[in-house]
């Protein structure tokens, strides 16, 4: 299974997973795994997600999704797990 | 799974320090383009690399947006020119129409470089070896993305001195053919490699497949963070985090070769272990050296800690990908690296400690701006001394120089982009005349008794 990984990161407030989390519903991509930590008053966020049963391509999601992040104010970036996996695993 | 932690570090990486994939470069055989009639044998290239190359930038683009990775370039390399034109080119204009066409190639597959308008002559040259690098100067002058190289030596041949004579006037007249820029993208090499895919000595040699890819990775600012955390602490830790930082580089870079090679459907050669730096801040090889202990590049101890640097980072890379090749080592082209132009600015890095340098790391004398007024016998000594390092230690040196005509010491030159700036250096003003002029080659070196 082809995983992406999604990291939100910025100010924090009110309904950022709420919105992400719609956004991924509403287009058929599964959570995997979640994350979640305030670090100096910023929100970092890291899912993994399975966008593999989603009509959209990756490219149109990862506009949408940073549509979304200005929209609120915070960065979100959606990324291909391939990469953090060939950095860190051996 | 992967943890948070390690997300972050690897886009802290890519967003704050430099991460980037320089180059995929895609290698195309030109060598069943040959054609003794020059029109159809320029009609091949032009079809088979608007063909081959067709999907290049728009597959690396796509990678670099699904991973997160800035791919920054895209570039060709092909057979040396000499030898694809041998047949069909009468004159120095005849290479240039082939020149023209490679340029006309790279603008239409959208590539940032063409490289491989080459000739490899490093124990003789043909007549039509002699013609092509007649040509160079014109061919430079009136092309846009084509880079340029010629091999003039190697470990088992020596060095072929008549083509070093000839080089250092060839690289005088593309300097006053195309306003200096032309030698920007025009290299000598002792012992070229065959998969470089770094401009502007990029060609795809001879012993290659029908098309390759070849990826080049980067990271000067990665490693230079890394090391800040382990200020003063040992050699032994200042070695290990340059070989792990080393290593995730590469694997970033392996990553991306594999991805491309399956995409576009084309075999993967090589990834290059290079810190290539660019003049943007904080991406600099001279930085690492100064975050080591040293005030400016070109300081004592700098020669040490360079082949430091290049050997962990051989070391960490190894590992990280099945196949390396090209350069693999530190380049430290002057003006496409801020901390070395601060260095040179600040009085503290000579031609001659650079000099100094390349014998431990890849690949020479690189983006080096000398007075406009320096003879073409001492360009040709200061190739030939260089070219020299490289075949008596066995590894791949080369002169990358750039004459600034109407300029001196003490003035700069601007390159635009990943080519920088470069204050103009004072080179040794002692006369070689009779060395140079002497006509043969020098021999190769015995392989014995190593000292």
């Amino acid at each position: 299974m082809n995983k992406t990984i999604i990291t939100v990161v910025g100010k924090d407030t009110v309904g950022i997973i709420a919105k992400v989390c719609t956004y991924l519903a509403d287009n058929q991509i599964n959570i995997l795994d979640i994350s979640q930590t305030i670090v100096q008053d910023f929100f970092n966020m890291m899912m993994v997600v399975d966008a593999t049963k989603s009509p959209k391509k990756l490219g149109t999601i990862q506009e949408e999704l940073d549509g979304i992040g200005k929209s609120i104010g915070v960065v979100i970036k959606c990324q291909q797990e391939d990469i953090f996996d060939s950095m860190h695993r051996i | 799974m992967i943890n948070m932690y390690e997300v972050r570090e690897t886009n802290e990486m890519i967003e704050k320090e430099n991460l980037d994939v320089r180059t995929i470069t895609l290698g195309i055989s030109l060598l069943d383009c040959i054609d003794s009639d020059l029109n159809k044998l320029c009609d091949n290239i032009y079809k088979k690399i608007t063909t081959l190359a067709k999907d290049l930038v728009s597959t690396g683009e796509e990678i670099s947006h699904e991973f997160g990775i800035p791919i920054v370039n895209k570039r060709i390399s092909v057979t040396p020119i000499a030898l694809i034109g041998a047949a069909a080119c009468k004159t120095p204009s005849d290479y240039v129409q082939i020149a023209k066409t490679l340029d006309k190639a790279a603008k239409a597959v959208g590539v940032n470089f063409l490289g491989g308008y080459s000739a490899l002559v490093s124990k003789s040259m043909t007549a039509a070896d002699r013609i092509f690098m007649e040509s160079i100067p014109e061919a430079l002058a009136s092309t846009e993305f084509m880079c340029s190289s010629v091999n003039l030596g190697s470990s088992k041949t020596g060095i072929n001195m008549d083509a070093v004579r000839l080089m250092g006037d060839i690289i005088k007249k593309t300097a006053e053919a195309s306003d200096s820029m032309g030698c920007a993208k025009l290299v000598v090499f002792c012992n070229a490699p065959d998969d470089n895919p770094f401009m502007a000595g990029a060609f795809h040699g001879v012993t290659e497949g029908d098309s390759v890819i070849n990826v080049g990775v980067s990271g000067p600012g990665v490693v230079k963070t890394a090391l800040e955390k382990v200020h003063g602490e040992s050699f032994e830790v200042l070695c290990e985090t340059i070989k792990k930082t080393a290593f995730k580089v590469t694997r970033v870079g392996q990553l991306v070769a594999k991805e491309a090679s399956k995409r576009l459907n084309v075999p993967f050669g090589i990834v290059d272990l290079s810190l290539a730096p660019t003049p943007a801040i904080g991406d600099s090889v001279a930085d690492i050296l100064c975050e080591m202990g040293l005030e400016y590049a070109g300081a004592p101890g700098t020669t040490a800690a360079l082949a430091l640097l290049n050997d962990q980072v051989k070391k960490g890379g190894v590992m990280a990908s099945s196949y390396v090749g090209g350069l693999s080592g530190a380049f430290i082209p002057v003006s496409e690296d801020q901390g070395m132009i601060d260095a040179v600015e600040a009085g503290a890095l000579t031609l001659e400690k650079l000099e100094a340098m390349t014998c431990v790391c890849s690949v020479g004398l690189d983006m080096i701006a000398i007075p406009g007024d320096t003879k073409a016998t001492t360009i040709s000594g200061i190739i030939a001394d260089e070219l020299a390092i490289g075949m008596i230690n066995q590894k791949t040196t080369a002169v990358r120089v750039i004459p600034v005509i109407g300029k001196g010491v003490g003035e700069s030159v601007e390159f635009g982009g990943l080519l920088g700036h470069a204050p103009i250096m004072p080179v040794n003003g002692f006369s070689c005349d009779e060395f140079v002029n002497r006509p043969g080659r020098i021999p190769a070196p015995i392989h014995s008794f190593k000292n």
